[in-house]
C-alpha cells in the first residue's frame, strides 16, 4: 500500500495510542468528581493543557479542548458571531476557506442576518492583505483566514492581515490553522490571532480531538451548555485521554519540526521533477514558493478526478481528489475555481498529501502506476 | 547575514549601593542567575565589578530573557554585539543592530568610553555612529532628548559592546542575601503574592502548609506544590513543610467555643510556625495577612494572634487593597491557581460568626481548658519536607503520558 493522502488523515503515532490506552484503563475518573480520583485525573487534564499550552507558546487558560478542528471552527465562529452581534454582523474571509469554516459563515448569512465578505484569492490561491484592510466596515467582528489551504497547500499572508487587524482591536482574528500546525511554524501571539483552530488526526493524533486557542480576554458565546467543564466554553464530560494524547501528539508533531518539513521539501520536489518528466500533459495546481510542501495538487484535463482515484485503488495507492470533508460533492472544486483556472483543470484536480514518513521510492512507484492509469484512461476518454 | 546576539549585559541592582557587602551580594546574584539559567549549559559566565556577562553560545535569547527577568538583584540588561575596537568595524556593526528591529522611531546613540586611548572622545564616537546609522536606514530619526531607542556604544580596550535592546530587570535584591524566611502558603492568592515580595528583598523561603485531612483534600496540598513551583521561577529550590494539621484543630474545634475557635486555630499555626522556623534556621515567619481582609486580620485579632509567638513576622500586602494584590498575583502567574476550589484548613471549621474583637484573657482562658503544648509539638516533629524545582511539575507523576 501507498498512502498519499496525509491531508485527510494520518494514522495514530503508536506513543500517542499508549497514552490514549493509558489514560483510559488507568485514570478514567471524571476530573469533576469531588473524590481523590477525579482530583488526580483533574490535574492531569490540567496538566496537559499546560504542555499543550508551553507548545504553542500560549496560556493554559485560553485552550479549549474541542472534538476536532470542525468543532473549534464552529465554536469560533458561530461564538464570536453570536457574542457580539450588538456590535455588528460583519465577517468577512475567503472563497477558499474549509466547508466547517464556509458552510457555518453561509448558514450566519442565511438564517441570521449576518454579512460575510468572501475575498477572492488569486492563482496562487492566495488572499491579498489589503484586501482585508478593504473590506473593513464599522460592523466588522471577525476575520476569518485559514493558515494553509487543504487542497491546494497555499499558504496565506496570516502575519500580515494579523499585523493590519492589529490597528483594529475589535475585530477578531479567527486562523483555522489545521494544515499548518506541526507542520510549518507559526507564531499565533506575534501573528496577533486571537482564536486558533488545530486538529489532530492531521498530525499523527486521534480522530475526533482537537483544540481552540482562545486568546485571553475574547468572548465566546458557548455552542454546547451544560456543565461548567472548559471554563464554560464547552459543556460536556471531558475528554481527557484523547486531551491528554493531544497534548502528546502534538509534542512529537513539534520534535524535529523543522528537519521534518526539509524532508518533505525535498519529496515534493521530487514528485513535481517526477511527474514532470513522466506526464508531462500534468498541470500543478499547487504553487511551488507560496505552498506548503506537504500537500501537491494536480490536474489532468479532462481525466476526471475519481476516475483517477479508483483507478489507483486498485492498486492500493491511495489520494483524495480534494479535500476529503467535500469529496462525496460533485460539483467542480470551489478552490480551484476561486483560483480562475481553466474550467478543465479545475474539474480534474486530485490531491497528493505527504508525510515525513514517505518515502521516495513510494512516490517513484505512486507515478509510475499513475502514468499507467493516466495513459490508459486518456486512450478512452477523449 | 543580519547580526546576532552574541553577549547579555547585566547591571546591577541596589547592591551597588552597600559598600562593604558588595563582594558577597555579587557572588550570591552569580549564582542565583547560573541557577535560574541552568537549563542552558552552553552560556558562559563572566563577573566583574560593576557587571556581569553572558557569553549566549547560541543559545535562543528569548528564552534565557524569560528567565532573567526572574532573578532578583538585576537592575537591568542590554543583549549586545562585540566587536573590534576601531571605528570603521563599530560603526557597520552599529548599522546592522540598528537594523534588527525595523520599526520606525526616534533614536540616539550613547557611548561609554573605558579605553581613553581610543582617538575619539565619547561625544564624537556618538556623532559618527549615529551619522552614518541614520545615513543608511528608513526607520529611524534623531532624537537626544526623549529617544525611543537607545544604541549604546561601549568602547573598551579589548573589544566593543554594541547595545541595541534593553531590558528591565526584577529589581531588589538577590535571594539569599537577607536569610531565610517562612512563608505560610495557605493556597490563597495573598500568601503567594506575599512570598513573591519577600523573596524580592532577598529572602530566601521556605513554605509550611497546614493539612487536615480529610477534611482537606489532596488538590488543596497539591495547590499549594503547584504555587510553590511558580515561586521556585525566583529562587529554586524551595523546600514546603506540610503540617499534619487534623488532629489538633479537631481536638480545638472539640474544646474552644465556636466564635475563638479560628483565634486560637491560627495562635496554633503560628506557634507551629515559630516551631519549624527555629528548626530550620528561618529568622523571620511571613504571610499574606492583609488589614481587615477577614476576621481573623483585624487588628485585634492580629494582635491577640501575635501574641502567641515571639518571632518576627512579616507581612508585605498588610497594607495593599485586594485588587493591588490580585494585580501582582497575576503578574507572577500564581493566580490561576490560587482561585482553584478546594478548602484550606482556614476555612473548614470557620464559625458563622467568628469574634472580630477577641481580647487575649479570653483566647488564654480558652486554650487553658486543654493540653495544647504537646499537639503542637507533634506537628512540628510530624511535619514533612519536600523539595521543589522551579519546572518540575511535568515530569513527575505523569511524565510519561506526555
Amino acid at each position: 500500500m501507498i498512502y498519499l493522502d496525509y491531508s485527510a488523515t494520518t494514522p495514530v503515532h503508536p506513543e500517542v495510542l499508549q497514552t490514549f490506552n493509558k489514560v483510559n484503563e488507568e485514570l478514567f475518573a471524571n476530573p469533576d468528581s469531588l473524590h481523590n480520583f477525579g482530583g488526580k485525573v483533574a490535574t492531569l487534564l490540567q496538566k496537559a493543557k499546560e504542555a499543550t499550552a508551553k507548545l504553542l507558546h500560549v496560556q493554559p487558560q485560553e485552550l479549549i479542548f474541542t472534538s476536532g478542528a470542525t468543532e473549534a471552527n464552529n465554536l469560533a465562529i458561530r461564538g464570536i458571531a453570536f457574542a457580539n452581534r450588538q456590535r455588528g454582523n460583519h465577517i468577512i474571509t475567503t472563497m477558499i476557506e474549509h466547508p466547517s469554516v464556509y458552510d457555518t459563515l453561509k448558514q450566519l448569512e442565511q438564517h441570521f442576518g449576518f454579512e460575510v465578505t468572501y475575498l477572492p484569492v488569486d492563482h496562487l490561491g492566495q488572499v491579498r492583505p489589503e484586501a482585508v484592510a478593504a473590506a473593513i466596515r464599522s460592523t466588522t467582528i471577525l476575520v476569518s483566514v485559514m493558515a494553509v489551504n487543504n487542497e491546494v497547500g497555499t499558504i496565506q499572508p496570516i502575519e500580515a492581515i494579523g499585523k493590519i487587524l492589529g490597528n483594529y482591536p475589535k475585530i477578531y482574528f479567527h486562523v483555522d490553522a489545521v494544515q499548518a500546525i506541526g507542520k510549518l511554524p507559526l507564531n499565533i501571539k506575534q501573528a496577533q490571532i486571537d482564536l486558533l483552530s488545530c486538529s489532530a488526526h492531521k498530525i499523527y493524533g486521534l480522530k475526533g480531538s482537537g483544540i481552540l486557542y482562545k486568546r485571553q480576554g475574547v468572548n465566546l458565546l458557548p455552542l454546547q451548555t451544560g456543565g461548567s467543564q472548559e471554563e464554560g466554553y464547552r459543556a460536556g464530560t471531558p475528554n481527557v485521554a484523547a486531551n491528554v494524547a493531544f497534548a502528546k501528539t502534538l509534542r512529537l508533531a513539534l520534535d524535529n519540526q523543522s528537519q521534518k518539513l526539509t524532508k518533505v521539501q525535498e519529496l515534493n520536489k521530487f514528485l513535481r521533477l517526477a511527474l514532470q518528466e513522466q506526464l508531462p500533459d500534468v498541470v500543478i495546481n499547487s504553487p511551488l514558493l507560496e505552498g506548503s510542501p506537504y500537500i501537491l495538487n494536480i490536474s489532468f484535463p479532462p481525466l476526471r478526478p475519481e476516475v483517477i482515484v479508483h483507478g489507483l485503488d486498485a492498486k492500493e495507492i491511495y489520494i483524495s481528489t480534494r479535500s476529503a470533508c467535500s469529496s462525496k460533492d460533485t460539483k467542480a472544486s470551489r478552490i480551484l475555481t476561486a483560483m480562475h483556472l481553466p474550467d478543465a483543470v479545475v474539474s480534474s484536480g486530485v490531491r497528493i498529501s505527504l508525510s515525513h514518513e514517505t518515502t521516495q521510492e513510494q512516490l517513484a512507484e505512486f507515478v509510475n502506476e499513475l502514468e499507467t492509469v493516466v495513459v490508459q484512461m486518456r486512450k478512452v476518454v477523449k | 547575514m543580519a547580526v546576532q546576539y552574541e553577549y547579555i549585559l547585566i547591571r546591577y541592582g541596589e547592591l551597588t549601593t552597600k559598600g562593604k557587602n558588595r563582594k558577597d551580594f555579587i557572588n550570591l546574584l552569580f549564582q542565583n542567575t547560573k541557577q535560574a539559567l541552568k537549563a542552558f549549559p552552553e552560556l558562559e559566565y563572566r563577573k566583574t565589578r560593576d557587571r556581569m556577562y553572558i557569553d549566549l553560545h547560541g543559545a535562543e535569547e528569548e528564552r534565557v530573557i524569560a528567565r532573567l527577568k526572574t532573578v532578583f538583584g538585576i537592575h537591568s540588561f542590554s543583549l549586545a554585539v562585540k566587536c573590534p575596537t576601531d571605528m570603521e568595524t563599530i560603526k557597520t556593526t552599529a548599522l546592522e543592530v540598528a537594523k534588527m528591529d525595523e520599526r520606525p522611531r526616534t533614536f540616539k546613540v550613547e557611548t561609554k568610553r573605558s579605553d581613553k586611548t581610543f582617538p575619539l572622545k565619547s561625544m564624537e564616537i556618538s556623532r559618527e555612529v549615529a551619522g552614518y546609522v541614520l545615513a543608511n536606514t528608513t526607520h529611524l530619526s534623531v532624537d537626544v532628548r526623549k529617544p525611543e531607542y537607545v544604541l549604546q556604544v561601549e568602547v573598551r580596550h579589548d573589544a566593543s559592546y554594541l547595545m541595541g535592546r534593553t531590558e528591565k530587570g526584577a529589581g531588589g535584591y538577590p535571594v539569599g542575601v537577607a536569610g531565610k524566611g517562612l512563608l505560610m502558603l495557605s493556597g490563597g492568592i495573598d500568601s503567594p503574592v506575599a512570598g513573591y515580595l519577600t523573596m524580592k528583598r532577598g529572602v530566601k523561603l521556605e513554605m509550611i502548609h497546614f493539612a487536615s485531612p480529610p477534611y482537606t483534600s489532596e488538590q488543596a496540598q497539591q495547590k499549594v506544590l503547584d504555587l510553590t513551583e511558580k515561586l521556585a521561577a525566583y529562587a529554586q529550590p524551595i523546600k514546603v513543610h506540610t503540617v499534619p494539621f487534623t488532629h489538633l484543630q479537631t481536638t480545638i474545634n472539640q474544646y474552644v467555643k465556636s466564635s475563638l475557635n479560628m483565634t486560637v486555630m491560627r495562635r496554633m499555626m503560628y506557634r507551629v510556625a515559630e516551631g519549624v522556623a527555629r528548626k530550620n534556621n528561618c529568622l523571620i515567619l511571613t504571610n499574606g495577612e492583609s488589614i481587615g481582609q477577614v476576621a481573623s486580620q483585624t487588628l485585634h485579632s492580629m494582635n491577640v494572634i501575635n501574641e502567641a509567638i515571639s518571632i518576627p513576622v512579616i507581612r508585605p500586602v498588610a497594607t495593599m487593597d485586594k485588587l493591588e494584590i490580585i494585580d501582582i498575583a497575576k503578574k507572577i502567574d500564581t493566580y490561576e491557581i490560587s482561585i482553584r476550589p478546594f478548602e484550606d484548613c482556614c476555612t473548614i471549621f470557620t464559625p458563622k460568626s467568628p469574634a472580630t474583637r477577641p481580647t487575649l484573657a479570653d483566647v488564654e482562658a480558652e486554650e487553658a481548658r486543654f493540653e495544647w503544648e504537646p499537639l503542637v509539638q507533634k506537628c512540628i516533629d510530624e511535619t514533612q519536607a519536600v523539595m521543589i524545582h522551579y519546572n518540575q511539575v511535568e515530569t513527575d507523576e505523569f511524565a510519561d503520558l506526555f
